[in-house]
């Protein structure tokens, strides 16, 4: 028995340590997980945001939080491409004829997925504090900020394994994560669901994107969460376990 | 002990039956080729023995232990090189053999990956990225990848599909090689004379079962006996050779008529001895039978 987790950790280690340099290698994954939120920071922040009522708030502690998500968003595609490569190109074939542990297989992915994307955020995070990101969170308030963005991450690296081990062809590995960027402008991450016709209120103040991005901002800002906090860590932990069941279903599904 | 044995295979993708009874063994050290056409379920077996599929029926044994019961046991004798060249593109030859080394569990994968390396001729490869390799290097890699750990049985899933016919002769040498040292290797492939060059036995599998099997040798007495082929400048020539061959099994394509003479000299030089009588300007070739004719009839597709 100690052998066979001493394996499954060794073996996930492995794992991990492949799909993580093929994301050090490939030099435009790097550039476009961080390029593309960070466009939009600025933009937001000098461009946009001067024509916003945010009630009160500055623009770049406003907008953080929706560029957190958006960085995430982007990032899980890749997670998704490099695991439908994988499942393309057969090497997966290879690693189940091996005596591995069959989990070090998808948890390689979500390991890299969790670590590369947790630096994004903090890459973002940093780059906000150069533009006037001014949080006033103490140490727990960012402890459990944290919680929650590695909490989203987990949920969405699910969701993109799921649709990289489902998806047939490579062009449209990545459409989860446009919809999901849709579901992120339909939600409080870039203005308040106030300023929204009502309909489409009633929609951001119930979907997931919206508890995130209050929850997180409303924690780095140290300010009272409400119901967003116990919302948003509902929201992850119910997507990351409906998806990982869906991918565990997909993966074995690939071998009867 | 028979290295593998495969016992009324059955599987069945949806309506499809793929294989329907599918019986061979293989002893310890042989080659052994899988012969069939695109869709014959040559990959299907291959899957199943390597504990990536499961079978509907049958069952089946690699280094003696049960593919469905003890699979783990299976997968820790054996190594599968799959139908596409299962390599990391991103990292380096090297990398990619101390990854498998490490996911072997071996106690020193760096000195395994290099000694792969030497014996691949890939060591001055070694540290370049795989964009860098050619389409023969990538499979070379690839096999490389397999005998990490010394596997007893290895699956070799059309090991030179798309490869230009050096890379294919490299590869046929690596595989004698690997053959050499012991260990047992079931290819399948498509192409007959890669199993012809390779194999000390052939099956064949078509209709979801092994329609024929034995050696080379064995295989070629069941295509059509050996003929003579006659070559014509005229169509006028070829029409009076018709005409005085009229005794012979003859058939005619363009200038060129094909008579049967199972290899006989009598019936060869009379042949020949009519024609020159008649003078007849033409040229002859002995064509012996060829693996291809031999699956062709069995397959029951004809003779071309």
């Amino acid at each position: 028995m100690k052998k066979i987790i001493q394996y499954a950790i060794s073996d996930t280690v492995v794992m991990t340590g492949r799909v993580m340099k093929q994301v050090l290698r490939s030099l435009d994954t790097i550039i476009t997980v961080l390029l593309m939120p960070v466009a939009l920071l600025l933009a937001m922040n000098y461009v946009i945001g001067g024509a916003m009522d945010l009630g009160g708030v500055a623009t770049a502690d406003y907008m953080l939080p929706g560029i957190i998500i958006m960085c995430v968003l982007s990032g899980v595609a890749y997670t998704a491409y490099r695991l439908h490569v994988d499942v393309q190109k057969g090497i997966f074939e290879r690693f189940h004829s091996m005596p591995i542990a069959k989990s070090s297989i998808l948890g390689g992915h979500v390991l890299t997925s969790v670590v590369t994307n947790a630096v994004s955020v903090i890459a973002i995070v940093l780059i906000g504090l150069l533009i006037g990101f001014r949080p006033a969170a103490g140490a727990v308030g960012w402890l459990l900020a944290a919680l929650v963005v590695l909490l989203f991450i987990t949920a969405m690296t699910w969701i993109s394994v799921f649709f990289g081990l489902i998806t047939k062809s490579v062009e449209t590995v990545g459409v989860f994560s446009y919809l999901l960027i849709g579901l992120t402008f339909t939600s409080s991450s870039f203005a308040p669901v106030s300023s929204m016709p009502p309909a489409l209120a009633a929609f951001a103040r119930h979907q997931p994107m919206t508890a995130v991005a209050d929850s997180i901002r409303l924690l780095l800002l140290g300010e009272p969460v409400g119901s967003s906090f116990a919302a948003s860590i509902v929201w992850c932990v119910a997507i990351g376990a409906v998806f990982w069941a869906l991918s565990v279903n997909a993966y074995r599904r690939q071998q009867r | 002990m028979e290295a593998i044995e495969a016992i009324g295979l059955r599987k069945s993708f949806g309506p499809q039956e793929v294989l329907a009874g599918v019986r061979f063994a293989v002893d310890e050290g042989e080659i052994f080729a899988m012969l069939g056409s695109n869709g014959a379920g040559k990959t299907t077996t291959i899957k199943i023995l390597c504990t990536l599929l499961n079978a509907d029926g049958g069952t089946a044994r690699v280094c003696g232990f049960d593919v469905a019961s003890q699979g783990r046991h299976v997968r820790e004798c054996i190594s599968l090189t799959g139908q596409f060249a299962a390599v990391d593109d991103i990292l380096t030859g090297r990398e990619n053999l101390v990854m498998i080394g490490r996911l072997r569990h071996l106690a020193d994968p760096k000195g395994e990956a290099e000694r792969q390396l030497a014996r691949f001729g890939l060591s001055d490869a070694a540290d370049k990225p795989l964009s860098a390799y050619s389409g023969g290097m990538r499979r070379r890699l690839d096999l490389a990848m397999s005998m990490i750990g010394s596997p007893r049985v290895v699956f070799l899933d059309e090991p030179t599909t798309g490869l230009d016919p050096q890379g294919r002769l490299s590869v046929w040498n690596n595989i004698r090689q690997m053959s050499a040292s012991g260990v047992t290797v079931l290819l399948t492939t498509q192409y007959l004379e890669e199993a012809d060059a390779l194999a000390d036995r052939i099956a064949i599998l078509h209709g979801g079962v092994i329609a024929a099997e034995g050696t080379a040798a064995e295989l070629k007495r069941l295509a059509p006996p050996p003929r003579l082929a006659l070559s014509f400048l005229e169509e006028e020539d070829m029409a009076k050779a018709r005409g005085i061959l009229v005794g012979f099994a003859v058939e005619a394509e363009a200038l060129t008529l094909t008579v049967e003479t199972g290899g006989s000299v009598s019936r060869t030089t009379e042949i020949l001895r009519l024609l020159d009588d008649a003078g007849i300007t033409a040229t002859f070739a002995q064509k012996p039978p060829t693996l291809e004719e031999a699956f062709l009839a069995i397959i029951g597709e004809g003779a071309a």
